[in-house]
């Protein structure tokens, strides 16, 4: 196998494998970032809204999770275009993995407030707490500590399926990686390069966030 | 906003749809039973006794967890030419969904495996079972009932990632609805019909695991 060939290339193409690495890093934070907030507010609206908020929260959930994340993809890029909006594919691309990355959220949430007692809410309305302090400062705590572990397992899946943007051309680092190879043939070893890439930042991603969970788990152990 | 929807050109390639729709179940059904297999020996190979297969069991499900699904199934389709091993497409993109979801189900089946209680290990070390007919007859069945809300999950998502096959071409619902969009540019309709279509197979699909685990949880009692 050619691999002094294949260091050169890796050499003489390292700015572009570097910025592919860092529009995949970008496009991920900033569809997680969206994704949770409006996430947040979806999942709260399926647990606790008034009816005309929970039902459409609830339609968007099982919609959003029924789609796979491409056909949202090239649906949120076709359909953008073809309604006006002149969204660009970086946009496009960022729009739908944060519709994608709120259903998970609005999900993940439901289920970790759902498990905790309801007679913390009642408790919380008993000492004068408003709805949003009761969920400020009691609910969403312990909420964030059940859905920690599930919430990084969807950083990591943003992350996997920012690959999908490569498809409407959003030269992040799968497409930067299609674009190298289209010159040098060595689909093998940048394919494995690009793996191992994508591989090192959701391994970190998950390191973070088991280290985090440790240090949210200690008060807890602590009490009881 | 002055778009008139026109569903006919749609519907009149209602066949093409079908068929791709049938497509990617048929590659899930395929994929899933042999990723459940592969799952299944990685998840006792993270239990063995030598620790050497227990890591190389962990790292296989480490490193195909985290890897995105489209640079396996580009890696195979494309980059295993180069070291003479040559599938068709629809047979490359089984081995990437089949290897991608054995990482998926064995963290399923581990799971499965440890929720056994030991005491019925230990009922039938007392009884006289031998090792192998106390996992027959008494550690796969409670393990696989733990398991199969998970498996359901795993389904759905894994029918959903068929949708990945259209990057080589393999003529899945995503693949014709591509096709579509660009011929007839009746693009709001052949979204709004190809994500209904994945919508109501992953319900479908949903149904079907639900009343199957009912049925299961029935029997136990």
């Amino acid at each position: 196998m050619q691999w002094d060939y294949f260091f050169d290339q890796v050499i003489s193409h390292r700015d572009a494998l570097l910025q592919g690495t860092a529009v995949t890093i970008g496009v991920s934070l900033s569809a997680i970032v969206a994704g949770t907030l409006l996430g947040i507010a979806i999942g709260v609206a399926v647990t606790y809204g008034i009816k005309p908020l929970r039902w459409p929260a609830r339609v968007y959930i099982d919609i959003i999770r029924g789609t796979p994340v491409l056909v949202l993809v090239l649906a949120t890029f076709y359909i953008s275009s073809a309604v006006g909006l002149d969204l660009g594919a970086f946009q496009a691309g960022v729009l739908a993995l944060t519709l994608f990355c709120a259903s998970h959220v609005g999900e993940i949430l439901r289920g970790a407030l759902q498990a905790l007692p309801r007679g913390q809410i009642e408790a919380g309305r008993a000492i004068g707490l408003t709805f949003a302090g009761i969920f400020r400062h009691i609910l969403f705590p312990q909420a964030l500590r059940y859905a920690l572990p599930t919430w990084i397992t969807a950083a990591v899946e943003m992350v996997k399926a920012s690959t999908l943007l490569s498809v409407i051309g959003v030269a992040e680092l799968l497409l930067t990686t299609q674009q190298i190879i289209s010159n040098n043939f060595l689909n093998m070893q940048f394919y494995l390069l690009a793996g191992l890439i994508y591989f090192l930042i959701d391994f970190a991603i998950e390191q973070v966030g088991r280290y985090v969970g440790r240090r949210l788990d200690r008060p807890a152990r602590r009490t009881t | 906003m002055s778009y008139h929807f026109n569903f006919a050109p749609i519907l009149a390639q209602w066949p093409l749809l079908l068929s791709g729709i049938g497509l990617g179940l048929l590659l899930a059904l395929v994929s899933i039973a042999i990723g459940s297999l592969l799952g299944l020996v990685v998840a006792f190979a993270t239990r063995a006794p030598s620790r050497w297969l227990a890591s190389l069991a962990f790292a296989w499900i480490s490193i195909l967890r985290n890897l995105p699904i489209l640079v396996i199934v580009l890696f195979l389709f494309f980059g295993m030419p180069q070291l003479g091993l040559s599938l068709d497409k629809i047979t490359s993109f089984i081995v990437a969904l089949s290897l991608y979801t054995s990482a998926y189900m064995a963290e399923v089946f581990r799971a499965g495996l440890l929720s056994v209680p030991p005491g019925l290990i230990e009922a039938g070390q007392a009884i006289g079972l031998t090792r192998s007919r106390i996992q027959r007859d008494i550690v796969l069945p409670i393990m696989f009932r733990n398991a199969l809300p998970a498996f359901g999950n795993n389904f759905v998502s894994l029918f959903k990632d068929t949708s990945l096959a259209a990057t080589i071409a393999v003529p899945e619902l995503t693949y014709y609805a591509r096709k579509i969009n660009s011929e007839t540019f009746r693009v709001i309709e052949v979204w709004l019909v190809a994500s209904l279509l994945y919508i109501v197979c992953c319900y479908a699909i949903t149904l079907i695991l639900r009343a199957l685990e009912k049925r299961l949880v029935l029997e136990a009692n």
